[in-house]
């Protein structure tokens, strides 16, 4: 019976099947968002599911000089990492599916894995624009990564828990400690930006200066699977920053938890899609020079402030 | 870390026309760039040769898509300075008036594709959204919206009336909002003015030394504008200012172009308020008297040159178009040189290239180096390899 249940997990929900299409919702949301913003009329709601589907079906070409095998897997590889850390995150109440000490270590290092396959991938299709964005994407894994681990330490440290469904239940228990890590809250929200490699940060695959960077060598199923990684990244990473900085589900009934839990990832796309809207790509040094000369040095006055609180009010 | 060629062009998406850069990098450093022309030719000068005067603004007016009006406004007043024509100062004015909405319209589309070369879409989408009602303008004066067709020898073929003139002031009043808008985001924005400014650096002596025209040489503090050093159309009667900048960047091409947007519109204000009455056109011989002539344009991108020479016959002798971004492409090298690699679709754009528009054959030489290939060589050529292929051109 065991067995039933845990397949039920991985696949249907909160698995694959929820996954994949919350993350299309999501898409479309960020995606009209964005449109209506530039004052377009943005996609059907049906346009992210439309694109997977067109991708599908159309003709994979992989170059004669990549490696066929690794080519073929790393999309699966980015796909099966976020899939994976989702189960570790606390929905619709304060506990995870599954879920143990240290389990926020572990989501931050399933949240890191696609980023490396799109370096590999770059790497491996050997055309020099993939080159050129695979060793962009690693640059900007180097600018990004250091605020928003330091973002993520400040509330595990006021909790006293690396586990994510223990550091929900010590905020739902104690909410008013939720608003010592408002700085953290936004260094996170602009370090993810950089994670989804979004404007200003999609300095990667800038498409105007490196056509695709990674990905330009990719098509067909292969770059499907790649977008639809992309998309549930978008979701994994919302739900990371709604169970961290906003208090996840609130320990209500599991409906509301779960209803909850849907309002606060979309307003956290839709803050995403607020950022990318208002602001132009800037340069991988340009974004190294602001990642640690003001979001790192900001991460870590975060975790002084809550040092300072857990040593004199808990 | 070593150094690596990488190519640009002639098909890449930060390109909307084919040409060929191929820019040495050094991790993301560009250390040199090398341009390549002549993925574009048309042939239009010589297809100009064997079509008569009229026909010719018509193909001289599709050499460019944007600027159409200043390359038939430009072969116009050639032709007719050489038919010793002088038109009405009423066409003049709608020559004007139109010249200054292509500006309009020119500078806006611009805007646009500087805010797509940096990532900044929002920025292309309402600057594009703007244009429109640059081009409903337009359209309304002349029935169409880029190739206006409202230049013909002796004149204009339409004219502008009472309810066209409220139409454009009612435009211009919402444009200039809109544009001082655009002036506060370009210069206020952190992350775009951070990608423009510092980048495509070009000297005042090095634009000097290398040619560079229109708002590419005025962003370099030089005050070189072709409406004031040389009058054409109505612009010797309309007060107005050359806009120059001295950050001799991108920023600073862009906010000459901006700033000379305002100035459009005063001009405009102006051009509609003050319209003189008079003939829409004067009588021009179909046969032009033998002579040639020079024409001076200042193009949204810069001074424009055509030369005409006629021989008495229907047709010209010869016409060449020189158009501005041939004038920009040697400062091109220079600005990319010591840039990153990311600035360098932003530097290309800056000079609002338009490289259709510039590809001219002035001479063909064979593989070897050593031979040159004639009209008449390149013709038998043309005829034998169709011939071998079964089709005879020989008659044509």
């Amino acid at each position: 019976m065991e067995i039933v249940w845990t397949l039920l997990y991985m696949l249907v929900f909160p698995g694959f099947l929820f996954l994949t299409t919350y993350g299309m919702i999501c898409e479309w949301v960020d995606r009209k968002l964005y449109a209506r913003f530039q004052s377009r009329l943005g996609p059907p709601w049906f346009q992210p599911e439309a694109d997977f589907i067109k991708l599908l079906s159309k003709e994979e070409i992989i170059p004669e000089a990549a490696n066929p095998v690794m080519f073929r897997l790393l999309p699966l590889f980015a796909l099966a990492s976020v899939l994976t850390a989702f189960l570790y995150l606390p929905i619709w109440n304060t506990a995870a599916i599954y879920s143990f000490s240290g389990d926020l270590i572990v989501v931050f290092y399933l949240l890191t894995i696609p980023t490396l396959t799109f370096f590999l991938a770059g790497w491996h299709s050997t055309s020099l624009f993939a080159t050129l964005g695979s060793v962009r994407n690693v640059t900007q894994l180097f600018a990004y990564e250091v605020p928003l681990l330091i973002s993520l330490l400040g509330p595990a440290l006021l909790s006293g828990s690396w586990s994510l469904s223990e550091m929900n239940q010590f905020f739902v228990e104690r909410p008013i400690l939720l608003l010592v890590n408002i700085i953290g809250f936004f260094v996170a929200l602009i370090a993810v930006q950089g994670k989804l490699e979004r404007v200003p940060f999609d300095i990667p695959e800038a498409e105007t200066e490196i056509v695709a960077g990674s990905f330009t060598e990719f098509s067909g199923k292969l770059l499907g699977i790649f977008r639809l990684a992309i998309d549930l990244e978008l979701v994994v990473a919302a739900t990371l920053i709604s169970v961290v900085f906003l208090g996840g589900s609130f320990g209500l009934h599991p409906v509301l938890g779960f209803i909850l839990f849907i309002v606060k990832t979309l307003l956290i796309v839709a803050i995403l899609a607020l950022f990318r809207t208002v602001m132009a790509r800037i340069r991988i040094e340009q974004m190294m020079k602001f990642c640690w000369r003001y979001l790192a040095p900001i991460s870590l006055f975060q975790l002084l402030i809550n040092i300072l609180v857990k040593a004199w009010f808990l | 870390m070593s150094e690596i060629k990488i190519p640009i062009g002639p098909q890449h998406p930060a390109l909307k026309e084919p040409e060929s850069f191929s820019l040495t990098l050094e991790g993301e450093r560009i250390i040199d760039a090398e341009v390549k022309l002549g993925y574009n030719h048309r042939g239009i000068e010589k297809a100009c040769e064997s079509r008569n005067y009229i026909q010719d603004i018509y193909l001289i007016e599709r050499i460019c898509g944007i600027c159409s009006h200043s390359h038939s406004t430009c072969f116009v007043q050639a032709v007719e300075e050489i038919a010793g024509v002088e038109i009405s100062a009423r066409a003049q004015f709608i020559r004007t008036i139109v010249a200054e909405l292509e500006r309009i319209h020119s500078h806006l589309l611009w805007l646009g594709v500087a805010g797509h070369e940096v990532g900044f879409d929002t920025l292309f989408m309402y600057a594009w959204r703007d244009r429109e009602a640059v081009l409903d303008i337009l359209a309304l004066i002349s029935g169409n919206r880029v190739n206006y067709g409202i230049n013909t020898l002796g004149g204009v073929r339409r004219d502008i009336d009472k309810e066209q003139s409220r139409k454009i002031l009612e435009i211009i009043k919402q444009l200039t909002e809109r544009t001082e808008y655009y002036i506060k985001v370009a210069t206020n924005e952190p992350t775009f003015s951070g990608r423009l400014s510092g980048v495509g650096k070009l000297s005042t002596e090095k634009a000097k030394e290398l040619g560079a025209v229109g708002p590419t040489a005025r962003a370099s503090s030089i005050e070189r504008d072709v409406r004031r050093d040389d009058p054409y159309g109505a612009y010797a009667q309309i007060p107005f200012k050359v806009i120059t900048d001295n950050h001799a960047d991108v920023l600073g091409r862009t906010i000459v172009r901006v700033f000379e947007l305002l100035e459009s519109y005063k001009m405009l204000k102006y051009l509609v308020q003050n319209m003189p009455e008079g003939a829409l056109t004067v009588k021009v011989p179909r046969r032009i008297p033998a002579g040639e002539a020079i024409s001076r344009y200042e193009a949204p991108r810069g001074e424009d040159i055509h030369y005409v020479r006629a021989n008495g016959t229907e047709m010209p002798e010869r016409v060449k178009v020189r158009a501005p971004t041939l004038a920009n492409l040697a400062a091109i090298r220079e600005m990319l040189r010591g840039g990153f690699l990311a600035d360098f679709p932003i530097v290309i754009a800056a000079i609002d290239p338009c490289f259709s528009c510039t590809d001219r054959a002035i001479q063909l030489v064979k593989d070897n180096g050593a031979e040159t290939v004639d009209w008449r060589q390149l013709r038998d050529y043309s005829i034998d390899w169709h011939k071998k292929r079964g089709i005879d051109l020989s008659r044509i």
